[in-house]
C-alpha cells in the first residue's frame, strides 16, 4: 500500500490500514518519514486543524498542547489502556499502526518540549504490551518513550486516576485542580493523550491542518475510529469521518441483522437514542449527544434495553473506585433499583420511584464523572424505552431474548 | 465564600451538617449534600467551625 | 515541699485528663455521641480537654525541674532517660510528653498538613498513653497507696474497654455503610 492512501480525503485509511503494518520498513513504505519538527510550527497546526481528543471527552487538542508547553519539564502519556469493555477502537489501533502511533508520542513530545513519554496499555493485553515492547527496540527515534502496562478496569483511564497511578499510587482518580496538564507525573506538567489522538497528530505533523480538516465537519472535522456493536453482521472496529451517515458505518459492517430499536452512542458512558437515529450522521451536531470514545451499540428490537442499562450500571457501580460516598454507595442502590424495574419483580414500582431522587443524589458529588456518566446513561434509558418501562411496571417484559448484547471482560 | 466538599476525604461523620444545617443537608448514607450558593456574611463565623470540626478536614471555606 | 506535692497531684490529673482526652479520641473514631445530642460535642470535648491536659502536663513538669527534691533538669524533661534520679521512669515521662508535644503541634498545623502525616503522628496516642501509664507507676512515689492505684486501674480500665469497643471496627465508616462496601 502506497502513501497515496493518504490522498483519499474521505475516510478509509488514514489511521487504520487494510493490513496490520508492524514492521517499521512496511509502515515508512506506506505513510513516508515524520518530518523534521518545529515546535512552534507544529502548535500551529494542531490548533488549527481543530483536532480534539479521540478518548472521549473531546477537549481540543492545540488548546491543551499549548497548555502544557507552558509549563517545565513537561512530559507525555499515551493512553492506549482502554478501560471500556466494549471499545476496541485502541486496540486495534495498536495492533495494525502502531507506529504511527509511536511517531504521535514523538512528535507531542517535541511539539511540547518534553524529553520523556511513556505509552500505556492495559495488563488485559499482554500480547499487545509485548508487541509495542518489541516495536520500541526497533525505533532508535523513540528511546525516550518508555512502555508501562496499568491494571484492569473502567477507570483506570481517567487521566489523574492513570497519572496516579504512574507516580505510584493506586489507578484511581485524585482530586482536580490540580489537573495532569499542571501538575501530573512527578509533579510535572502532564499530556495525557489518546493513542488515537496521538496518531492524527503524526498526520498532522506530515500532511497538515488543511488536509486533516478535508474530512468532517467544520465543527468536528477530520476522520476517527469507531467501535460498532450489537445487530450488525461484522461486528468490529472501522474508521470513517466526523458528519458521515451512520448508516454508511453499519453497512461498512456488513448491515443489520434485523431491526435496531435503540442506538447507544458513546459507550458505558454515553445515551441511549432511539433507533431512527441510525438515519442521522455521527456527529455531536446531529445527534444531540456527546460521541465519546465513539462505541456505537445498535440494539436489536428482540432485546430489553431494561435489562441492558441494568447490566451497564451493575457494571459501573462495581467499578467505582471506591473513594467517594455518594458514588460508592449511589451507584449501588441506582443498580439495584434499575434492575427491580428490569426484572419486573414485586417492588419495580417502588424502584422506579426511587430513581430520580437516587440520581439527583449522585450527579456532580464525586471527584470524578464516574457516578455523572452512569446518570446520565440511566436517563437516556429512562427517556428512550420509557415505553419498555411501563410495561414493566404492569409486570410485562416485551422482550423474546434477553441475553447480554454487550462484551463483560 | 464558598463551602466545598472533597468527596474523597469525607467519610461521612456528618459533624458538619451539626453545625452548619442551614448550608449542608446529609443524604441518605449521611454523606453531606452542600448548598452550593455563597455563604451569607451571618453564617461565615458557623461555617468556619464546621470546618475545623471537620476530622478529615473534608470541609473547606475558601474565597470563590 | 509545696512543688513536691503539685508536681505529684497534677501528674494524677494529667493522666486521668490523658485518658480523658485518650477515649475521647477513639469515640470521635468510632462515632460516638451523646444519646440524644449532636456528636460534634465529643470532638469539642475530645480537643477542649486536651488543651487543659496540656496545662496540667506543663505544671507537672515545671514543678517537677523546679523542685530541689526531684532532681529532673530541664534537659531531662525534653530527652529521655537522662534524669538523674530513676532515669527509666522519669525517662519514660519524657518520652510521653514529646510525643505529646508533637500530637498538639501536628494538630494545631492541621490545615498546612497531609492527612497521612496528621494520622501517623496521631496515632502515636497509642505509644504515648501506656507510656504515660508506665510513667506513673515507675515515677509516682504515690503508687503504694491505695487511691493512686484504683485512679490507674480506672484510666487503665476505660481506655482498654473504649479500644476494645473500637476494635471490631476498625473500618473508618459506620457500620450501616461498612457493610455496603465492596471489600
Amino acid at each position: 500500500m502506497s502513501a497515496l492512501a493518504l490522498e483519499s480525503p474521505r475516510v478509509a485509511t488514514r489511521l487504520l490500514p487494510r493490513r496490520a503494518l508492524t514492521s517499521h520498513a512496511s509502515y515508512l513504505e506506506a505513510y513516508g518519514p515524520l518530518p523534521r519538527l518545529d515546535s512552534g510550527r507544529l502548535l500551529d497546526e494542531i490548533e488549527r486543524s481543530g483536532l480534539s481528543g479521540r478518548g472521549g471527552a473531546g477537549f481540543p487538542t492545540g488548546r491543551k498542547l499549548r497548555a502544557v508547553a507552558a509549563g517545565r519539564s513537561p512530559v507525555v502519556v499515551a493512553n492506549g489502556t482502554e478501560g471500556e469493555p466494549a471499545s476496541a477502537k485502541d486496540k486495534v489501533l495498536l495492533a495494525r499502526n502502531p507506529h504511527l502511533v509511536i511517531d504521535g508520542v514523538v512528535a507531542a513530545a517535541a511539539a511540547v518540549g518534553a524529553d520523556g513519554a511513556v505509552v500505556v496499555v492495559s495488563r488485559a493485553d499482554a500480547a499487545g504490551y509485548a508487541r509495542l515492547e518489541a516495536l520500541l527496540r526497533e525505533r532508535p527515534d523513540a528511546a525516550h518513550v518508555g512502555l508501562e502496562a496499568a491494571p484492569e478496569g473502567f477507570l483506570t483511564g481517567e487521566e489523574s486516576a492513570l497519572v496516579h497511578w504512574l507516580n505510584g499510587g493506586p489507578a484511581k482518580p485524585t482530586m482536580t485542580p490540580p489537573r495532569p496538564f499542571e501538575r501530573g507525573v512527578n509533579g510535572r506538567p502532564t499530556l495525557v493523550q489518546n493513542v488515537e489522538t496521538l496518531a492524527n497528530i503524526a498526520l498532522i505533523a506530515r500532511r497538515g491542518a488543511s488536509w486533516f480538516r478535508k474530512p468532517g465537519t467544520d465543527d468536528e472535522p477530520g476522520s476517527v475510529l469507531v467501535t460498532l456493536l450489537g445487530a450488525v453482521r461484522t461486528p468490529g472496529v472501522s474508521e470513517t469521518e466526523l458528519g458521515a451517515p451512520i448508516a454508511e458505518v453499519v453497512e461498512r459492517h456488513g448491515g443489520l441483522t434485523e431491526r435496531a430499536q435503540a442506538l447507544l452512542v458513546g459507550g458505558y458512558f454515553g445515551s441511549w437514542l432511539p433507533g431512527s437515529a441510525l438515519g442521522r450522521r455521527l456527529s455531536r451536531t446531529a445527534l444531540g449527544v456527546s460521541l465519546g470514545a465513539r462505541t456505537l451499540v445498535a440494539l436489536p428490537a428482540r432485546s430489553c434495553g431494561l435489562v441492558e442499562t441494568a447490566r451497564i450500571v451493575r457494571y459501573l457501580a462495581g467499578q467505582s473506585a471506591g473513594q467517594c460516598g455518594p458514588c460508592v454507595f449511589g451507584l449501588g442502590a441506582l443498580a439495584s433499583a434499575i434492575e427491580s424495574v428490569a426484572a419486573c419483580d414485586d417492588r419495580a414500582a417502588h424502584s422506579h420511584a426511587r430513581l430520580a431522587r437516587l440520581s439527583e443524589q449522585i450527579a456532580g458529588r464525586g471527584a470524578c464523572a464516574h457516578p455523572d456518566g452512569a446518570v446520565r446513561l440511566l436517563a437516556s434509558a429512562l427517556d428512550i424505552f420509557a415505553g419498555e418501562v411501563d410495561a414493566h411496571l404492569d409486570g410485562v417484559c416485551t422482550a423474546t431474548d434477553t441475553r447480554s448484547v454487550l462484551p463483560w471482560s | 465564600m464558598e463551602l466545598k466538599v472533597n468527596p474523597i476525604r469525607c467519610e461521612a461523620y456528618g459533624l458538619c451538617s451539626e453545625l452548619l444545617p442551614e448550608l449542608v443537608e446529609l443524604d441518605e448514607w449521611g454523606y453531606p449534600i452542600v448548598d452550593g450558593r455563597p455563604v451569607p456574611p451571618e453564617l461565615v463565623r458557623d461555617a468556619r467551625r464546621a470546618a475545623a470540626m471537620c476530622p478529615r478536614l473534608a470541609l473547606t471555606l475558601a474565597q470563590r | 515541699m509545696t512543688g513536691w506535692y503539685l508536681m505529684r497531684a497534677t501528674g494524677i490529673v494529667s493522666l486521668v485528663l490523658f485518658t480523658l482526652v485518650t477515649v475521647l479520641g477513639i469515640a470521635t473514631a468510632a462515632r460516638l455521641g451523646p444519646r440524644r445530642g449532636p456528636r460534634f460535642v465529643t470532638l469539642g470535648l475530645h480537643r477542649s480537654m486536651s488543651l487543659l491536659a496540656v496545662v496540667f502536663i506543663g505544671i507537672h513538669v515545671t514543678t517537677a525541674i523546679l523542685d530541689p527534691y526531684a532532681h529532673v533538669s530541664a534537659l531531662a524533661a525534653i530527652v529521655p532517660f537522662t534524669a538523674r534520679w530513676r532515669p527509666l521512669a522519669v525517662g519514660l515521662g519524657t518520652v510521653s510528653l514529646d510525643l505529646v508535644a508533637a500530637l498538639i503541634v501536628t494538630s494545631l498545623l492541621r490545615r498546612h498538613l497531609s492527612l497521612r502525616v496528621w494520622r501517623g503522628v496521631h496515632l502515636l496516642a497509642y505509644v504515648s498513653w501506656p507510656v504515660a501509664v508506665w510513667h506513673t507507676i515507675g515515677a509516682g512515689s504515690d503508687w503504694s497507696s491505695g487511691w493512686a492505684r484504683a485512679i490507674v486501674t480506672g484510666c487503665v480500665a476505660s481506655v482498654l474497654l473504649a479500644a476494645l469497643y473500637r476494635l471490631p471496627r476498625p473500618g473508618r465508616l459506620p457500620k450501616h455503610l461498612a457493610a455496603q462496601v465492596r471489600p
